[in-house]
């Protein structure tokens, strides 16, 4: 067998009071994908910045790079050492190009003059070894995330990377760049490099890697083999738990139930083009099709946040067509964002601040905050979801993925919506935090909520949608129903958001031109 | 995870946590007492303390309504001139015989419609905080001037001369107004439904817009209330000088209070700060001005050392804080 050309023993890390890694050891074989796995707060990322220099573990572990001790804690020896790290929020100065991207911190230089066309020349070659569109002198800027992605690869492959990290890279790719970025890992892995792969997607893992890590709270869980990966596995793995509870869909659908939410040929004049559904009481109904479809512009032309060019939206049979989200909020329609850090969530506030932003104006008197009430809501929210933090008074930001989530799902339930849209509701959250916030869906269906679920995961949306509409290219382009016989399948949708079939199976209806 | 007996203990420590970051520059303002009464021998009199806090008072009030400003990510670079054309006013209107009390009302009126101004163009209109209040900068400074036909006016009779220039208890009334406009901030920051929109607009103001919080009124309300302090401030000058000139009075002002928030640990970008860091960070700037006088430092040096500890002191604060930033 090779040696190992990456080793991490015994690696623990503490932050004041917390142990955010717990004896870990980790073993990394040339041209080896190797995933590594675990819920959010498990040390994953804590682990790979160790890894990169960016924090110093604990005494008593150590990192061997080729067989060799390496300094701990020295982001400078360890890229020396050929370890590139990938962060899920790319590192990249959008206003420079693709090359002067690449030798950032390191230009190419004599006596402070920049050399730029030396650096365009060496960047040329790592490009074509990737088979990339774009030239050394394209602007970053102008580039997809995607594509961007591939920069950072080039940026690493340029350092002489020889052990990439890359952490959640497909994220905020489209299905077509993920193909692209997966053809360029099994061409590094053919070249001898070896990657460390770390994803919450099932899928990925199966596809990609050759063996697979599971952390746990900061521990150390075990490593299996490629032809003994299993979903199952894999998760009772990550929360100790089974996966035959995942999803649960126990609501019943009601397929005749009063309608709540109609939404009537709504278009933005540039990615919604004239869509038309309806949401009936205690109905999940799923968006799917592809990223870039118009999926989050349908949502938030439905909610008030952009102004539409056209369409009206009707709530238990009255027009009410928000023009802000205020207006929306007020009819009791509400939006969880997809963007949670960017666009939900006051990072630098409580968690009870958070959860009763919304509600705080009408539970005050004569403009007074009510703090009994709000920490009342505060911690029965928390209970109710199972928001694990220590106090309500902590800041959001210092919360998981899925802690976050479950607060801005909080702070919408408090006002008591009748219609509540999810835009990807469970982005960047732990499998543990997903399969309870399938729960919560289920039980608001189950109370008569009508939900809109936007989801790029087709296994989600089929396990906790009823019907599904499906969108491609701003509109439309059909609809499945599951019924008791016939569940939903990934291929029925699929047809529908890629425009693959010639022809339309019958268990799918062309609801596109119901809606003109 | 932690269990639940911690909980209190945690929850005392988030809100050590803010009280630190809040008076984190508590410390320097006690040294520099200290140090100013060593070599000095006279800063701590009684006497000297009061002189303090009267200079101080105006940066207060004008700090104050900078805080509001600052910490929904803007910024408001009038307080000066605005400062300038509400003394102009309170005096002018001091000097009708039988309505001389209206240049109170006069003054703050003045800097509320100014502050109005600036809020409506950047909550209506959507421009850049920074360039409207650039604008007003100059303009409102050309209306101090047209008031008084660019001469100074004088009121040797004023009659709310008291405001600027007599005591309770032997405490200034300028200071006294200038404590109470900051424990009113707090109280509107910190206790009503607004003071937490406050902080949202500035900690995200996207999502702000997204939970339904009325954006425009949180901007209109800062930029009016920052105008109507700058208004109120105003007022204490004309009735400590007796006099007001359009040209000179308030000039630069905007800088120190800009100064002061700052020291006092609000976030240039918004959504994290405290009214209680900007009183203490307006009292070292007042410390420092005073302090040096009496120390005998000539008034170049004043203005050197006086730069200077402001970008030690905020280098300070940032180190400390990296050190704990994990939570």
């Amino acid at each position: 067998m090779t040696k190992p050309m990456l080793e991490m023993r015994s690696i623990s890390k503490t932050f004041g009071a917390i142990r955010a890694l717990r004896d870990v050891s980790l073993t990394v074989m040339p041209g080896e994908v190797h995933a590594l796995m675990g819920e959010n707060g498990a040390g994953k990322s804590t682990l790979m910045k160790i890894l990169s220099g960016a924090y110093v573990p604990d005494g008593g572990g150590e990192i061997l790079v080729d067989g060799q001790p390496m300094q701990t804690g020295r982001p400078k020896e360890a890229r020396a050492r050929g370890i590139a790290v990938i962060y899920q929020e790319l590192s990249l100065a959008p206003n420079l190009t693709v090359a002067e991207n690449l030798f950032l911190g390191e230009e190419r230089a004599r006596a402070g003059i920049v050399n730029r066309r030396q650096m365009l020349r060496e960047t040329e070659p790592i490009l074509q070894r990737l088979g990339v569109t774009f030239s050394p002198s394209t602007l970053v800027g102008s580039l997809s995330m995607g594509e961007r992605q591939l920069v950072e690869v080039a940026r690493a492959l340029g350092a002489k990377a020889r052990v990439i990290v890359m952490d959640e890279p497909t994220t905020s790719l489209s299905s077509r760049e993920t193909e692209k970025l997966f053809d360029v890992i099994a061409d590094l892995k053919a070249q001898g490099i070896a990657i460390v792969y770390i994803s919450h997607r099932m899928e990925e893992i199966y596809r990609l890697s050759d063996r697979c890590s599971v952390l746990r709270d900061g521990a150390y869980v075990g490593t299996l083999e490629r032809d003994e990966l299993s979903a199952a596995k894999l998760v009772s793995m990550m929360v100790g738990r089974d996966l035959s509870t995942f999803y649960k869909k126990e609501h019943k659908a009601a397929a005749t139930g009063e309608s709540v939410l109609r939404v009537e040929n709504m278009s933005d004049g540039r990615l919604v083009r004239a869509c038309s559904f309806e949401v009936r009481r205690g109905e999940v109904l799923g968006i799917s099709g592809l990223v870039g479809s118009g999926r989050t512009e349908l949502a938030r032309l439905i909610y008030g946040a952009d102004k539409a060019t056209s369409g009206r939206v009707l709530l238990e049979g009255r027009e009410v067509t928000p023009k802000s989200p205020r207006d929306a909020l007020s009819h009791g329609i509400v939006y969880l964002t997809e963007d949670r850090k960017g666009l939900g969530l006051f990072l630098d506030m409580t968690i009870s601040e958070n959860i009763n932003i919304c509600v705080m104006e009408r539970d005050a008197s004569g403009g007074l905050t009510n703090f009994r009430r709000a920490a009342q809501r505060a911690r029965d929210a928390m209970a109710s979801l199972a928001v694990k933090a220590p106090s309500s008074q902590l800041t959001v930001g210092a919360l998981s993925g899925g802690n976050q989530q479950k607060v801005l799902l909080a702070r919408l339930l408090e006002l008591e919506p009748k219609v509540i849209i999810l835009d990807e509701p469970t982005r960047g959250v732990d499998v543990g935090a997903k399969s309870e916030i399938y729960r919560l869906i289920d039980a608001l269906a189950e109370r008569g909520m009508a939900i809109v679920m936007i989801s790029s995961e087709l296994p989600e949306i089929i396990g906790v949608a009823d019907r599904v509409i499906v969108m491609r290219e701003g509109r439309i382009s059909g609809e499945v129903t599951a019924t008791p016989e016939k569940p939903i399948t990934q291929e029925a949708v699929m047809v529908l958001s890629t425009g693959a079939a010639p022809e339309r199976s019958p268990e799918t209806s062309p609801a596109a031109a119901r809606a003109e | 995870m932690t269990d639940t007996p911690d909980q209190t203990a945690l929850e005392r420590r988030a809100r050590m946590r803010t009280m630190i970051r809040a008076l984190g520059m508590l410390p320097v303002l006690i040294l520099l007492a200290i140090g100013f009464e060593l070599i000095s021998g006279r800063f701590m009199s009684a006497n000297n303390l009061s002189i303090v806090m009267q200079q101080a008072s105006i940066n207060i009030v004008l700090a104050a309504g900078m805080t509001y400003v600052i910490l929904t990510g803007g910024i408001d670079l009038s307080v000066g001139s605005i400062l300038s054309a509400a003394a102009m006013a309170a005096l002018i209107v001091s000097l009708s015989p039988e309505w001389g009390m209206a240049g109170i009302p006069a003054g703050l009126l003045v800097g509320l419609l100014f502050g109005l101004f600036n809020g409506g163009l950047i909550a209506f209109v959507g421009l850049p905080p920074f360039i409207v209040t650039l604008g007003s900068l100059t303009a409102v400074r050309g209306v101090a001037r047209l008031m008084g036909a660019d001469t100074t006016v004088f009121n040797a009779d004023l009659p709310f001369a008291a405001m600027g220039n007599a005591t309770l208890f032997g405490i200034p009334w300028l200071a006294i107004i200038a404590l109470m406009v900051i424990v009113a901030s707090w109280f509107i920051l910190r206790r009503t439904v607004l003071g937490t929109w406050i902080y949202a607009v500035g900690g995200n103001h996207e999502a702000a817009r997204l939970t339904g919080i009325k954006v425009w009124l949180v901007l209109l309300f800062v930029y009016a209330m920052s105008g109507f302090l700058a208004g109120l401030g105003g007022v204490m000058s004309a009735s400590r000088l007796y006099a007001a000139n359009g040209l000179q009075l308030g000039q630069a002002y905007e800088l120190d209070a800009i100064a002061a928030v700052i020291l006092g640990g609000t976030s240039f970008v918004g959504g994290v700060g405290s009214i209680w860091g900007t009183l203490i960070g307006a009292l070292i700037i007042a410390v420092l001005s005073n302090g040096l006088i009496l120390s005998g430092v000539s008034d170049i040096w004043q203005f050197i050392i006086k730069g200077l500890v402001i970008i030690v002191a905020v280098s300070l604060d940032r180190l400390r804080l990296q050190g704990g930033a994990r939570t």
